[in-house]
């Protein structure tokens, strides 16, 4: 392999520390949820056929760049992915085995949501070869679902981990907490519901109001009343550790709690700072090619994208130097609980952070350098966002 | 040139909403001397500042030609002076640059504060004066009540006032008549040495500086060498002219005439107020009395938001400062606010009026730290300092005793207000020298401390009163009291820009506010921070800010890592804004906050 000329060739060999994965995005949701800030749309009438040939061309798009790479993970995102057609998924599955050779231990992952209407298509999901299902429970309380916006209530929900349990060897399921006039108590009893239910993977998420959704404009207008202050929240997350490390859950990340060995590989390709080819609307993606590591982004408008695909303009890429590689691997690295490797980011280059920074940080007790991983702390990972700016000199 | 008996030279006396322009408006008007299409509201007042808040800054003035009904015609000089009590000195001059005054009340409400002021100015000067009631075409005019109440509050005989309302003009031509008729002519001899007041001063960008002078004795012609007695200096005149009010150019200038000047003079700080100019050769002996050098009252530091615009502050202060001799500056460095200037001012309004002149006319943003006044500090080894800046107060080993200035203040108030504002003022460590009435309307008369009328006491005023009080002040004295300098530690370390003289009964109090509203304003930190104000090493309040608990994003995966970057960038950014104190950062609009005077 040649290398290329340009300043700043990122290491050519960096992402295989932190693997390959697919990422497959559906657009398409039945309703809008008023917290979601994804790329998501609801639209009447989906020809899916128009659409499994798209992401087919660009799966061979993007396979010719990347031809020889074992694929450690796919992942159905979205939007709702459980919208889809079992034929849909077949055929991408498909498609995928035929461009890339596929790791033993490949992880493929599907987005759903607990509705009767893509309940109906769990097996199909299974025999195209999905076997890690993720739910979107997000409350354990019909009233807070309803808050929420969402179309399922518990008992569908419940229905929803049992039979994808039936199926697939991996469920996962989420929840978003801190919601409106949720005490800790409150949250201690529904989390406890849902650690008796023995998942092996849970996503715990604090709900964030994100810029341009429904809640973010009530919140504005002052209808959005109750949400917890800063100690109330933080107390929640703290709770939610402890407990879940009790149940043998412990955070693997921010938000993802595993027992052992079930930890989402496709996450952790995002938090290694992998490659990841992003495919489907406004789809984001990490491709190291020739020596260059390119960020790549795909239109967010449904048809757009498919207009862009066809004219085989589907992404935009813009090369990352050694200096963007560092910050984001410290970014996404330090969500984790085995953090970052020193030696891996020192050899995108020196000047990253100073070691002031670092010794400073490591003195007030919110990072920690053990045997080459820099990690936060506990109490360091709470306030991660405080952590990463002062150690970047934001 | 004129002669005396067809002379009159005046001025008006308002409070600011009475009318005050809007007559100098209609005197224009009625009498041609601004053809109808180029009227503008308000003639006078030519800076943005002063059409916009309604008072004037710079004394204008008006030559008017008026045919009157005995068949001869006068000439009018209308000089327009400041209505403010920062700028007492400037009208006392342009008051004894003219024979008579116009009272002008509002026929609805009746003699406020401000207007008293002016009055005991004009009666000073010898003046005849005419009261004028405006607005009796409003519904709740009360001409009655209203000349009751100047005969009551000033002593004046009110019976032949004149009714108008200016807005509609109803009125003027019975003013331009008792103007010539009840008015007196001036005085002067031709034949004397020439003696001229110098009125006012300012800067044209055309021009250079432009001076006002009312003539005493004597005559002066383009081409005249001059002296400023004052200062000394000598020039030559190149222009000669009388306002109308755009320079018209006049061959000579007599006495009782008032006119304009440029004589290839730099700046306005060459000039002042209350000069008395003569010819180079052959002069007056004597000066005009009553000259006083300007002295500035309030201080404050000026600060850019941005540290980038220290030198477009510097320049924009050098400018400000050549056209205004009552202004001064002196380079300051804060740790806090980086480099900025300590400004002296006449009082609170000039402070605002120049503040807003550099914001506006410049284009800055500025931080202005909160007023001090000058402080006589007596030292122990018998010297006398002036202390204009909190920051340079001495070790109190060193310091025998300090005086602060103390004004006499005239509040005017509904009586239903009143209790307010007498609590107000005993909050205020003030002193009541006197309390009447006039019809409902209460005036009360305090001795106060000037620092403590800087510190939001017009604020509060007007809240407590809704409004309806006037206020107006006079500097009296400077006498010793218990004051000490009060520092504010933020993690231990002091904030210069926070320190501030107070007396030490009112010190916790002060003290206390300033620390809970610190605890609003600055962001958590990831530690505790203590805050805490502190006479010397004795702290007399604290409040602690709890460390930051939580910050950290839900969910970040792949499509997260782009978006987040740009989050860290903008923060990068934003941190231009933020201040360092030892480890604590704190943004620059918590200092604007913190010294705004609404605490």
């Amino acid at each position: 392999m040649k290398l290329s000329a340009s300043a700043n060739p990122g290491p050519v060999e960096d992402w295989r520390q932190g693997g390959f994965g697919i990422y497959l995005h559906w657009p398409y949701c039945l309703a809008k949820c008023p917290y979601c800030d994804f790329n998501s749309h609801v639209a009447s009438n989906v020809d899916q056929g128009v659409w499994a040939e798209r992401y087919l061309s660009e799966i061979r798009r993007i396979g010719q760049e990347t031809e020889g790479r074992v694929v450690n993970s796919v992942y159905f995102g979205g939007g709702t992915p459980s919208l889809m057609d079992g034929e849909t998924v077949t055929a991408i599955l498909n498609e995928i085995r035929a461009t890339w050779p596929l790791a033993n231990d490949c992880e493929i992952t599907l987005e759903a949501n607990p509705g009767a209407v893509e309940l109906g298509r769990f097996a199909a999901y299974r025999d195209a070869g999905v076997d890690r299902i993720s739910i979107g429970v997000q409350a354990l309380n019909d009233l807070d679902l309803q808050r929420l916006g969402r179309l399922h209530d518990v008992t569908s929900a419940l229905a929803a981990i049992r039979l994808a349990r039936s199926l697939f060897g991996r469920v996962s399921f989420d929840l978003i907490y801190a919601r409106q006039n949720q005490s800790l108590q409150d949250w201690q009893d529904e989390l406890q519901q849902a650690l008796d239910l023995e998942p092996d993977h849970l996503s715990l998420y604090q709900l964030t109001i994100e810029e341009g959704t429904v809640f973010a404009r009530r919140h504005a207008a002052g209808h959005l009343k109750g949400l917890p202050e800063e100690d109330l929240s933080a107390d929640m997350f703290d709770l939610t550790q402890e407990r879940c490390e009790k149940a043998g859950l412990p955070a693997y990340e921010v938000s993802n709690h595993a027992r052992e060995g079930q930890e989402s590989r496709h996450n952790l390709i995002y938090w290694n700072a992998g490659d990841y080819a992003g495919i489907g609307p406004g789809a984001h993606g990490r491709l190291t090619l020739n020596g260059t590591r390119w960020a790549t982004e795909a239109p967010r408008a449904p048809n757009t994208w498919l207009k862009a695909v066809e004219d085989l303009r589907s992404d935009q890429r813009t090369a990352l130097s050694r200096e963007d590689q560092a910050i984001e691997y410290v970014m996404m690295g330090l969500r984790t609980r085995k953090g970052l490797s020193m030696s891996r980011l020192n050899a995108l280059g020196a000047g990253t952070f100073s070691p002031n920074r670092l010794s400073e940080l490591q003195e007030s007790g919110l990072l920690l350098v053990e045997d080459d991983r820099l990690r936060a702390t506990d109490q360091g990972r709470i306030l991660l966002n405080r952590v990463i700016a002062q150690l970047l000199g934001a | 040139m004129t002669q005396l008996d067809l002379i009159r030279n005046f001025s008006i006396v308002a409070h600011i909403d009475h009318g005050k322009s809007t007559l100098a408006d209609r005197l224009i008007q009625l009498t041609g001397t601004v053809a109808e299409r180029d009227m503008k509201a308000q003639m006078l007042d030519s800076m943005d500042i002063e059409r916009e808040r309604g008072i004037t800054i710079k004394a204008n003035t008006v030559r008017i030609d008026y045919p009157a009904k005995d068949g001869r015609t006068y000439v009018l000089n209308l000089i327009d002076t400041p209505g403010h009590v920062d700028f007492a000195y400037e009208v006392s001059r342009s008051m004894r640059a003219v024979e008579g005054s116009l009272l002008v009340v509002d026929a609805s409400q009746g003699v406020e504060a401000q207007t008293l002021a002016n009055v005991y100015h004009a009666l000073d000067a010898g003046h005849e004066i005419v009261p004028v009631l405006n607005k009796i075409d409003l519904p709740a005019a009360d001409p009655d009540r209203v000349k009751q109440n100047i005969e009551d509050v000033i002593g004046l005989d009110a019976s032949d006032a004149i009714p108008i309302s200016a807005k509609t003009g109803l009125g003027i031509p019975e003013v331009l008549e008792a103007i010539v008729a009840r008015l007196p002519a001036p005085k002067g001899d031709r034949d004397a040495p020439l003696k001229a007041m110098l009125v006012d001063s300012w800067y044209d960008p055309y021009l250079g500086v432009v001076v006002m002078i009312r003539i005493m004795d004597g005559v002066v012609k383009k081409g005249d060498r001059i002296k400023m007695m004052q200062t000394g200096a000598v020039y030559g005149i190149d222009k000669l002219s009388v306002l109308k009010p755009q320079m018209v150019d006049i061959a000579e200038l007599g006495p009782g005439e008032i006119g304009v000047f440029t004589a290839s003079i730099k700046q306005v700080r060459d000039t002042r107020v209350g000069d008395t100019i003569t010819t180079e050769k052959k002069g007056c002996e004597t000066a005009l009395p009553g000259f006083k050098p300007a002295q500035p009252v309030v201080f404050c530091g000026l600060f850019p938001v941005d540290a980038n615009d220290f030198e477009a502050l510097r320049d924009a202060i050098e400018k400000l400062a050549l056209n205004d001799a009552s202004f001064s500056t002196e380079m300051e460095t804060s740790a806090a606010l980086g480099f900025g200037f300590r400004c002296g001012f006449l009082g609170l309004l000039h402070l605002e009026v120049i503040r807003d002149r550099l914001e506006r006319e410049y284009d800055l943003d500025l931080i202005t730290t909160a007023p001090s006044v000058v402080y006589h500090l007596y030292m122990k080894d018998g010297t006398k300092q002036d202390l204009h800046n909190p920051a340079d107060m001495p070790d109190l080993t060193y310091v025998d005793h300090i005086e602060e200035p103390r004004i006499k203040a005239t509040i005017m108030v509904p009586d239903e207000y009143l209790g307010d504002v007498l609590k107000l003022c005993q909050d205020r460590r003030g002193i009541q020298l006197d309390l009447s009435y006039a019809g409902s309307r209460a005036m009360v008369v305090y001795d106060l401390p000037l620092n403590e009328v800087v510190f939001d006491f017009y604020d509060r005023l007007k809240s407590v009163t809704k409004g309806y009080a006037s206020f107006d002040y006079v500097l009296t004295e400077y006498r010793e009291d218990h004051l000490v300098k009060m520092s504010i530690l933020v993690n231990e370390e002091p904030v210069d820009a926070l320190s501030m003289m107070v007396h030490r009964d009112r010190a916790e109090g002060r003290g206390r506010a300033m620390v809970e509203k610190l605890k609003d304003l600055i962001p958590r930190h990831m530690f505790k921070i203590p805050i805490q104000a502190a006479i010397g090493g004795r702290v007399i309040a604290r409040e602690t800010l709890s460390a930051m608990r939580k910050d950290v994003t839900a969910k970040c995966y792949g499509g997260d890592a782009t978006r987040k970057k740009k989050l860290l960038e903008k923060q990068k950014a934003g941190k231009k804004r933020m201040r360092q104190f030892g480890k604590v950062e704190i943004p620059q609009e918590a200092f604007i906050s913190a010294l705004k005077m609404d605490s």
